[in-house]
């Protein structure tokens, strides 16, 4: 029966040119290739822990830039505003928390009109939770790259925070227009934005890579993921100033990396009032903290991610 | 020469029922946790694992065009997955020796949305093609892909064939120098496959050291000078591509005939009972594969008994090729009592006298407690054919289709009728 199926085969398959050559020893001297006497590649069970290979992931660049390109080409496409939803999203949120927290509950915003106050605490706070929310499904959402193809799998979280980037530049223009309406003029301050974004971007990249790494495994991540991402937005200085605790719970609120980070982007852009440096600080040592252990902790659990995804 | 892939004992176990409770919940991994200490005692909760691979080991020189070969299930797929380094092996250790691509799929990472230039470079990026090699091929590239018009078109209005063909397009301009292809060939229409396995053939030709597992013996034969053939993850058979492929086949054939059952075949049950072996065989005991119409026959199982059965109901079916269960019987037919089953090899046998009509047909076999719960079940373990001459030459099938399955023995009468007979009764009704 085999026969006969395979006979079928050759009659639809059969290709037109001659059987190869390519295994006689005659044609071997034509071999381009000089094996090298290191092995390229070494494949074997790896430690348990062991840290990220950046010469790998430098030789990946050009994958984490299609990738990010493509996560941003996409995103927009089949909507009817398109790109005008980067700005229309944070926008309304502005407008919505000014009508409930700044005109009905009368937050206190440091002296800066309450629409501008809390655009530019949703700034940094949106880019975080959009870029969290997309990087811990994005392992899950590529399961059909991460099964077909070998690359550092930490490049898959990392371009879902990437390709935030550009929707944060987009509103940062808005934000402008806003201060220009509003008739609040810029600092000397504003050119710490660059080092917070920074900041900003690998702390989000720390808890995208626990994050995504997690959800491989455990699915409760996704439905745990945007009740967490409502407190952690409440518990953050975005829609009131870190004055608006009281004195002696402040620390804990600074605790928060996210406090220092957005209080930090209000610093820069209203230059109002100086940085604070505590808080600042704590941010960044968390954000090391976070970074490095994600990195190791994805490390670990990267290996069973195509026989589990 | 000095080899380019050094595969030495390379392992790989997976633990059965992975891919549907892999995806444990958090409170599961809370709960092993805290339950740990207590199981450490008792010792490790047994997961049953299998061996997808086992103690694999070999070499190839550059140049050398390699096919691996094997039924679902054999490993092909875990071996090219752990070269390609998607995912790790249990033990052992492979080297490669130069830059390396793997092709297991068309497509990977072809978004819909995007449009067919656009995937291009995507799909060039995740192969791990560099943006220069892309720009400098696209031409070259559209051209083989055949889609010249449709460039700027999102790929989800293509139709599967131009879908295909811009991906292999891409997927065959990749040059390293090791190329480990999966069954990719099985897709697009005839003519495309045609020109994929020439363009396969040029980079063969070239030097390239290549990897290649299909289920066409006929692209293996062609593209490969060795072949590999794996069975239940290890290398029975390596060497020479012809030699190789024919001991696939024949080995294949010899099953069927004999109706020897694999351990792995297909097949439910609790197990207690096993079907060993299936045979059809003449009155007098002789083998046969063909029935001649009308021929009585006899289906004998060998059944491999490790726990003694007190109610066991053993069940033939014979079914037509596309599943369609033409009729069963059954050994508590006629209020027989159920078969005491003693441990050990046993062998029962079943006597049949009816007239198939001619077709190909499929003996399943069913073994079961008298309640009802299955013991062993297996469809489709021997084939036949029925034939439409008789053994002795006198009763054929006549007809060219065949109307129906089973001939019954008919009895066949006739009487004279009245014209008043019939009126008569229709009055009466």
């Amino acid at each position: 029966m085999s026969l006969r199926v395979d006979e079928n085969v050759s009659a639809v398959a059969q290709p037109d040119f001659a059987p190869p050559s390519s295994n006689d020893p005659a044609n071997q001297s034509n071999v381009l290739h000089v094996t090298p006497d290191k092995p390229v590649v070494v494949i074997k069970p790896t430690k348990a822990w062991a840290a990220i290979d950046f010469r790998e992931l430098w030789a990946h660049r050009e994958l984490l830039y299609f990738l990010v390109w493509r996560d941003v080409k996409v995103r927009y496409k089949q909507t009817l505003l398109g790109v005008a939803w980067v700005i229309v999203q944070p926008l309304f949120t502005a407008l919505i928390f000014t009508i409930f927290f700044g005109i009905l509950a009368r937050v206190p915003s440091e002296g800066i009109p309450y629409t501008v106050f809390a655009f530019a605490g949703l700034l940094p706070w949106i880019f975080f939770s959009n870029a969290v929310a997309q990087s811990s499904n994005s392992l899950v959402g590529s399961a059909h790259l991460i099964t077909k193809v070998y690359f550092p799998r930490i490049i898959i979280p990392a371009a879902a925070v990437a390709a935030g980037l550009l929707d944060f530049a987009i509103s940062f223009v808005v934000l402008g227009a806003l201060m220009v309406y509003y008739g609040v003029s810029l600092t000397w301050g504003f050119l710490a934005i660059p080092a917070l974004l920074l900041l900003l971007t690998l702390f989000a990249a720390g808890v995208g890579m626990w994050l995504s790494a997690m959800n491989v495994k455990y699915r409760d991540v996704r439905h745990l993921l945007p009740f967490v991402l409502q407190v952690w937005m409440f518990a953050s200085p975005v829609i009131y100033p870190p004055t608006f605790v009281p004195e002696k719970w402040r620390w804990i609120l600074s605790l928060n990396p996210m406090t220092g980070i957005i209080d930090g982007f209000r610093a820069a852009i209203f230059g109002e009032k100086p940085f604070d440096r505590l808080s600042l600080a704590l941010s960044v040592l968390m954000t090391v903290v976070i970074l490095v252990s994600g990195a190791f902790a994805f490390k670990r659990m990267e290996k069973s991610f195509a026989d589990v995804v | 020469m000095k080899p380019i892939i050094k595969v030495e004992n390379i392992s790989k176990q997976y633990r059965l029922g992975a891919s549907r409770q892999s995806y444990g919940t958090l409170r599961d991994a809370l709960a092993g946790a805290f339950r740990a200490p207590l199981r450490r005692r008792g010792g490790r909760a047994a997961h049953e694992t299998i061996w997808a691979l086992k103690d694999v080991g070999f070499e190839i020189v550059p140049g050398e065009v390699v096919g691996i070969i094997g039924r679902n299930g054999a490993g092909k797929s875990t071996l090219l997955k752990i070269l390609s380094r998607i995912t790790e092996p249990t033990s052992g250790r492979a080297e490669l020796y130069g830059r390396t691509a793997s092709l297991l799929e068309v497509g990977t990472g072809f978004h819909p949305e995007l449009t067919g230039r656009e995937n291009m470079f995507l799909n060039a990026a995740i192969l791990g093609m560099p943006r220069t090699e892309i720009e400098r091929k696209f031409d070259e590239i559209v051209a083989f892909a055949e889609i010249e018009k449709f460039l700027d078109t999102p790929v989800k209005h293509y139709s599967s064939g131009m879908y295909v063909r811009l991906a292999f397009a891409v997927a065959a301009h990749l040059e390293p120098e090791i190329l480990i292809v999966d069954e990719v060939l099985a897709v697009g229409d005839t003519a495309f496959q045609k020109k994929c396995l020439g363009k396969m053939h040029g980079v063969t030709q070239q030097g390239r050291t290549v990897l290649f597992v299909s289920h066409s013996m006929a692209a293996i034969k062609s593209l490969c000078g060795r072949a590999m053939l794996l069975d239940e993850g290890r290398i029975t058979c390596e060497g020479d591509v012809n030699t190789v492929v024919d001991s696939y086949l024949m080995a294949g054939s010899e099953m069927a005939q004999t109706g020897i059952i694999p351990d792995k075949a297909p097949r439910f049950g609790t197990g207690e009972v096993r079907v060993r072996r299936v045979e059809l065989l003449d009155l007098n005991g002789a083998p046969l594969s063909q029935v001649y119409f009308g021929q009585p026959f006899r289906v004998t199982l060998t059944l491999e008994v490790s726990e003694d059965v007190e109610d066991a109901v053993v069940a033939l079916g014979i079914s037509s090729l596309e599943g369609t269960r033409i009729l069963s019987t059954y050994n508590t037919d006629g209020g027989r009592p159920p078969a005491k089953l003693t441990a050990g090899l046993i062998k029962i046998a079943v006597e049949l006298e009816i007239t198939l009509f001619p077709r190909n047909y499929a003996l399943d076999v069913l073994i079961c407690h008298q309640t009802g719960a299955d013991i062993d079940v297996l469809s489709s373990v021997l084939r036949f054919e029925a034939l439409g001459v008789a053994e002795t030459g006198e009763d054929h099938y006549r007809w060219g289709t065949a109307h129906g399955y089973v001939r019954p023995d008919g009895r066949w009468l006739a009487a004279e009728v009245a014209e008043e007979d019939l009126t008569a009764s229709d009055a009466a009704a």
